[in-house]
């Protein structure tokens, strides 16, 4: 593998994750269980799908061949997209559409803190502009955490269960191969197994300020990296692209 | 010696009317006064929200990510803006999720617009162009309207819906421009959306029950009728211009009264529409209160909490 | 119980440094901090903000609009208090 097909394989990876998971907020558009709510969620949704314009942007500049950021998002097969299984998974209640993001947001904040440092500018660049954003977005996704975990009886039990059921998908956020290995040869990105510990920490913080417990997982959930999606992913994307596929080529 | 005092009261009222002085929410403001608004500010917060919904239809298709984002956007300050009139009519006593139910039971109405079905991405740019336009028509009077609350919020609501009637005409002139198909779909929805954003502007004057006392107390500073032909008279040069034909062959421009007269209106299906007979009604208000039950849970949670956490601080000081 | 509902919120926003807090609106929450996130989701959209106050609303103590005549009448007749009350001779400048 060439080190431009690495930089555009991790930087794919890293657009489908904030463009699927904007794609599956945008779905509450409208639908939010509490007005406040549902702007707050729409928020999130708007700056992930930047997040995501930014990153195909620069995939389809690294990749050099006339695609643009759009022909990424919305023109690929379902095994082209890279995105993990946690961010593809359905909204649910309202107490699993924020344990989902506060999982993400956590990784997310310490991914793109490592990536201030990456020696290719505009990797850092991105990182900086979308570390404020997630920042933000950590801080809405714990507090209701807490909330719902110390909350009522049904909402600790509803939000447990929503853990329960999410964790299995946290590992492979930390998926690693030799494209990882290749950009962290010349400290284009790092290596995320150095904040893996910090990550569970400060999950089991929030999650124990919660009353709520991590459960034990027996069988992490992978193959989103590689392409190999769970069943939701080919409605999600039938959707999304819609148009783009029943008018092929026009200009919106 | 009371009665002398009410009508002392209404007279002082009446004046500051008169001298455009705004009545704010702890002044003295007669029963029917209060209730109008609470009528009209709710049915318009209402409209914001059930009006997020033929455009969160099209949110998960938007045909690329800029215009995903700025749908997004539009959408979310579609929400503010119901958040904003909630608030004014809290100002005057009303119950914010009281107001809701009412929406949800029926007996509080929307803007039948969002009951017509968004079918297609041109559908989505007839809403931004013709529906927004139509419903700003309507709300730059009202930044002038006599209650205070009711005016600010307007204030900001005119000045966040500059972009969504821009964004409308955008979408709509870039199909009007675009293939044979994006042309056809761009028409099609011109004839879909262009009567019933007419019918935005509510019964014709001599059919509206409210608009005279509305007008009088200055919260409504035109009728329905003049606003209407001030929209028609706005939009149909747009359409001209970028080569789509509005669906009305009476239309023609009337040198004398400068402006354009215009085929009636099908009241029957304004009628029809506004009593619950359209074809979404049903699924709008089903998806509000679907909303409104899934979040039982998550309020009572936050509310629990707070009260828990509260207690915590008062035992730790 | 399902209409319980969360607290009134007052909302003030500092638009820019310089200026003082000024209202907004309202809004509901739970607590201060979901006051606060909401607030600026609400009102801060197009970088309205740099800083929020948020009170909840019955905090808040309001004159009576019936005293307004015995609260704000007499100042009206203390025009000495604004300096166009004074008459200083051409040519004096700027004072």
């Amino acid at each position: 593998m060439t080190k431009p097909k690495a930089l555009f394989e991790y930087l794919i990876r890293h657009a489908d994750d904030t463009m699927i998971l904007g794609q599956r907020l945008s779905e509450l558009c409208g639908h939010g269980p509490i007005l406040e709510e549902d702007i707050a969620l729409t928020n999130i949704a708007l700056d992930l799908i930047g997040q995501a314009t930014e990153l195909y942007e620069y995939a389809a500049q690294v990749e050099n061949k006339g695609r643009t950021a759009n022909d990424l998002a919305f023109l690929r097969l379902e095994r082209e997209y890279k995105n993990v299984l946690l961010v593809e998974q359905k909204n649910g209640d309202f107490g699993k559409t924020i344990v989902r993001q506060f999982l993400f947001d956590n990784f997310q904040l310490l991914n793109y803190t490592q990536l201030l440092n990456s020696s290719d500018a505009q990797i850092s660049a991105i990182a900086e502009k979308s570390l404020k954003e997630v920042k933000y977005h950590l801080k809405h996704s714990s507090e209701w955490v807490i909330r719902l975990g110390d909350g009522t009886e049904e909402s600790h039990q509803r939000v447990q269960e929503s853990v329960d059921d999410l964790m299995r998908f946290v590992e492979e956020l930390f998926f690693q191969n030799e494209v990882n290995e290749l950009l962290q040869e010349d400290r284009l990105i790092g290596d995320c197994e150095e904040f893996k510990q910090q990550f569970y920490k400060n999950v089991n913080n929030v999650l124990t300020e919660a009353t709520l417990t991590i459960p034990e997982i027996k069988y992490h959930q992978k193959g989103g990296r590689k392409g190999i999606h769970s069943e939701h992913m080919g409605f999600l994307l039938a959707e999304m692209q819609y148009m783009q596929r029943t008018y092929p080529g026009m200009e919106w | 010696m009371k009665e002398v005092n009410i009508s002392d009261l209404e007279r002082k009222f009446e004046e500051r009317i008169a001298a455009e002085i705004r009545i704010e929410p702890n002044d003295w403001m007669p029963e029917n006064y209060r209730k109008t608004l609470i009528r009209q500010i709710s049915q318009h917060a209402h409209s914001e929200i059930v009006g997020q919904l033929p455009e969160g239809n099209w949110v998960t298709r938007a045909p690329n990510l800029r215009r995903k984002a700025v749908l997004l956007a539009k959408i979310q300050d579609e929400a503010g803006h119901g958040l904003y009139l909630y608030s004014a009519v809290e100002t005057l006593g009303a119950d914010r999720e009281e107001t809701i139910d009412d929406l949800h039971t029926g007996k509080a109405k929307y803007s039948s617009i969002f009951n017509y079905p968004t079918l297609t991405w041109a559908d989505i740019g007839m809403v931004g162009w013709l529906v927004d336009g139509a419903a700003i028509m309507n709300q730059v009077p009202l930044c002038r309207t006599s209650y205070g609350p009711y005016a600010r919020a307007m204030v900001r609501v005119c000045k966040e819906e500059s972009f969504h009637q821009r964004q409308g005409f955008e979408i709509v002139t870039t199909l009007a421009q675009g293939t044979a198909e994006q042309k056809a779909m761009a028409q099609d929805a011109l004839n879909r959306w262009w009567w019933p954003a007419l019918m935005m502007f509510g019964p014709s004057d001599a059919e509206s029950k409210h608009t005279e006392q509305s007008m009088r107390w200055k919260i409504k500073r035109h009728t329905n009728d003049e606003l209407r032909q001030m929209f028609v008279n706005a939009t149909v040069p747009q359409a001209e211009l970028i080569g789509l034909k509005v669906p009305d062959d009476n239309l023609t421009y009337n040198e004398e009264k400068g402006g354009y007269d215009f085929s009636d209106i099908d009241w029957d299906e304004f009628w029809q529409v506004v009593n619950g007979h359209g074809i979404c009604n049903k699924e709008r208000i089903e998806a509000r209160k679907k909303a409104k039950e899934e979040g039982i849970w998550v309020r009572e949670a936050a509310l629990a909490y707070a009260e828990k956490r509260a207690a915590r601080r008062k035992q730790a000081s | 119980m399902s209409n319980k509902e969360w607290p009134l919120w007052e909302v003030f926003i500092r638009s820019k440094q310089g200026l003082s807090h000024k209202h907004a609106g309202s809004l509901r929450a739970a607590d201060a901090e979901m006051a606060i996130n909401n607030a600026r989701d609400v009102y801060t959209r197009r970088s309205e903000g740099i800083s929020i106050w948020v009170i909840e609303s019955n905090k808040i103590v309001a004159s009576d609009p019936d005293d307004a005549d015995a609260l704000f009448e007499p100042s009206n007749s203390k025009v000495y208090r604004h300096p166009t009350f004074y008459t200083v001779p051409d040519g004096v400048g700027h004072m």
